[in-house]
């Protein structure tokens, strides 16, 4: 649509009472995320004070539309519609299922996926470096070499890492084929541990008692939301438990090395200026955080019998319980 | 509301029709409380992503998603007729299973269907009309397609024999009616239709997702309840146009609700609508029956 059609648009929904009272010089940002959710909703905060600290501050020269689809696919689907028919300068789209069904609705429109581990299985880019068309964004995938190294400097003789996941989270499995991958002609191994929803985190968490050496969470959705019964089981039976997100120190894990959902956002606002700024999305690679955070809890690693090596204590960017 | 979301509703409205009609012969007909849809709807998308994955054309890929929605609407109702379950504890049961099923099928929980060859691409292609309306069309002419199916079904021996089952078992017995057959074919094709509801979802969106069905049958029963209290559900002709037309309202509802800024309604408050719009709509015929009854 040319900007007199979106300039139409807006003015005919102003008219009719239903818009968003947006002035149409100033640009529009739509932001749409899956599910209201603390890492989901920091990704959501991290973009706006990004773009606001970078001088679009809201309601002075930029305007922002925000909906969540509270899990309901049908209703993503009406959302990314609505997006398309408004037709914003940047649509930028939270989680997997959210960016499949804005990829699907919109023609032309410069889309920004935010949080979604594997962008090139969802199929919204082909290539991570040079996405082509309309799409880019940030992925929230782990780097598991480093992440395989935090383990076994705190527990130096892990070789077996057990995890719980849900198998009906996208990105978690994407990570877990990815870890036995990684694992793949080294002396580790990967024991996994399904729990289709938080209830049965804590018997899927016992399953691995005397399977696995230390347990490691990755970013899931499901497993996190009731991580409590994974920390329990671990300190009951002397496993050390490490998570991907920092945000699950201070629940009681012994250490993660991640980053901050929140960071993710503030990525995926450069991307979002850099396309204001007059980009082509097609042109900017998928971003993903080089800044990873060590977080340690040696309260919660005494718990589960281990001792934190000083030298470890020392490179953590934040120590829990201190 | 621009046009892309007006089409949009509607277009989402015609997937959700052939949702409740599915739901009106459980449940209306058959007087059956059936969750399945919450899985053959998933199941439908899963097994329809997975064949265009493989290369199947994709008309194919629609009907066989079909019979593998069919196949479970048939499990749920095998465990109720003759294992004895109770049909609303058989069909939680089968809708729990297909969660594993479904996740089976794909391989992995999101299946990614963009850029592939769906039954929209032809039309797309060949048809010079905005890239929103193709869908609308395509649907439309689907679920008339259905509809006109569901109304000579009905009207025939087998499906007045249906309704017998569904409004008098006992009666229906006496008659020689094989009511438990009735029941297995009822819901067999009632999760077939949502199966293929999901076929189609899944590839207007873009991919198939195990998450996907959560909420199916509270939708459906919103516009098949809806639709009902617009239309006067007194023949089986307007009981389905009923359908259609309650799933069509409840969607434009939300892309009302999704534009609502002017009243202060928020995203978060669509629950709160859908909740609100299912009561009122159970509410509001027999206010007007009472009200009648005053004049009179």
């Amino acid at each position: 649509m040319t900007s007199l059609g979106k300039k139409m648009v807006l003015a005919a929904a102003v008219a009719l009472g239903l818009g968003t009272a947006v002035a149409a010089d100033q640009p529009v940002v739509a932001i749409t995320q899956i599910v209201a959710h603390p890492a989901l909703d920091a990704v959501h905060k991290g973009v706006v004070d990004e773009l606001t600290d970078q001088g679009y501050v809201d309601g002075k020269n930029i305007a922002y539309m925000h909906e969540s689809a509270q899990g309901d696919t049908g209703i993503a689907a009406q959302i990314a519609k609505k997006f398309a028919g408004d037709n914003p300068d940047v649509i930028v789209a939270i989680a997997t299922p959210s960016a499949q069904s804005v990829a699907a609705a919109v023609r032309g429109i410069p889309v920004v996926f935010s949080a979604v581990t594997d962008p090139v299985e969802a199929k919204l880019v082909k290539d991570l470096d040079k996405p082509g068309k309309n799409i880019t964004g940030v992925t929230d995938a782990i780097a598991l070499d480093k992440q395989v190294e935090m383990i076994q400097q705190i527990v130096p003789d892990a070789k077996k890492i057990g995890t719980v996941y849900n198998p009906g989270e996208a990105n978690s499995v994407a990570t877990n084929e990815k870890i036995k991958a990684f694992f793949e002609g080294k002396d580790l191994e990967l024991i996994e541990a399904p729990a289709t929803k938080s209830s049965e985190v804590l018997a899927a968490a016992r399953s691995l008692v005397g399977k696995a050496d230390v347990i490691y969470i990755t970013l899931d959705n499901t497993v996190v939301s009731a991580l409590e019964g994974v920390v329990q089981v671990g300190e009951q039976n002397d496993i050390p438990v490490f998570a991907a997100d920092t945000g699950s120190v201070e629940r009681g894990v012994v250490a993660a090395l991640g980053f901050d959902y929140y960071d993710v956002g503030r990525e995926t606002g450069k991307q979002v200026v850099e396309i204001l700024k007059g980009k082509n999305p097609g042109d900017i690679p998928v971003g993903q955080l080089e800044q990873l955070n060590l977080f340690i809890n040696p309260g919660a690693a005494e718990k589960m019998g281990i001792t934190i090596p000083q030298e470890v204590i020392d490179s953590a960017a934040e120590v829990i319980g201190q | 509301m621009s046009e892309i979301a007006f089409y949009g509703a509607v277009e989402t409205g015609f997937i959700y029709g052939l949702v409740a009609f599915g739901i009106y012969l459980s449940f209306r007909v058959l007087d059956f409380p059936d969750l399945t849809v919450d899985g053959s709807f998933p199941l439908g998308a899963a097994v329809a992503a997975v064949c265009i994955m493989n290369g199947w054309n994709p008309w194919l890929a629609t009907f066989m998603a079909i019979f593998a929605g069919m196949a479970a609407g048939a499990v749920t109702a095998f465990l109720n007729v003759k294992l004895g379950i109770l049909n609303l504890l058989a069909s939680i049961l089968v809708m729990t299973a297909l969660y594993s099923v479904n996740l089976r099928i794909m391989g992995r929980p999101n299946v990614a269907l963009l850029g592939e060859d769906t039954i929209l691409t032809a039309w797309e292609n060949n048809l010079s009309l905005p890239y929103f309306v193709v869908p609308v069309l395509l649907f439309a002419m689907v679920a008339l397609v259905a509809f006109l199916a569901m109304w000579w079904f009905m009207k025939s021996e087998t499906g007045l024999a249906m309704r017998a089952t569904g409004a008098n078992p006992s009666m229906a017995r006496a008659q020689g009616i094989a009511t438990g057959f009735m029941i297995i074919l009822g819901i067999a094709i009632a999760n077939g239709l949502v199966a293929l509801a999901g076929a189609l979802f899944a590839q207007s969106q873009g991919s198939a997702d195990v998450t996907m069905g959560v909420g199916v049958i509270v939708i459906g029963l919103a516009s098949l309840i809806g639709g009902e209290a617009m239309v006067m559900p007194k023949t089986v002709v307007r009981a389905l146009i009923g359908c259609i037309v309650g799933a069509i309202i409840y969607r434009l509802a939300i892309a009302l609700a999704l534009n609502a800024d002017f009243i202060g309604l928020e995203a978060q408050d669509l629950n709160l609508i859908t909740a609100a719009l299912v009561t009122l709509a159970i509410v509001l015929p027999n206010m007007r029956n009472k009200l009648r009854l005053k004049i009179r």
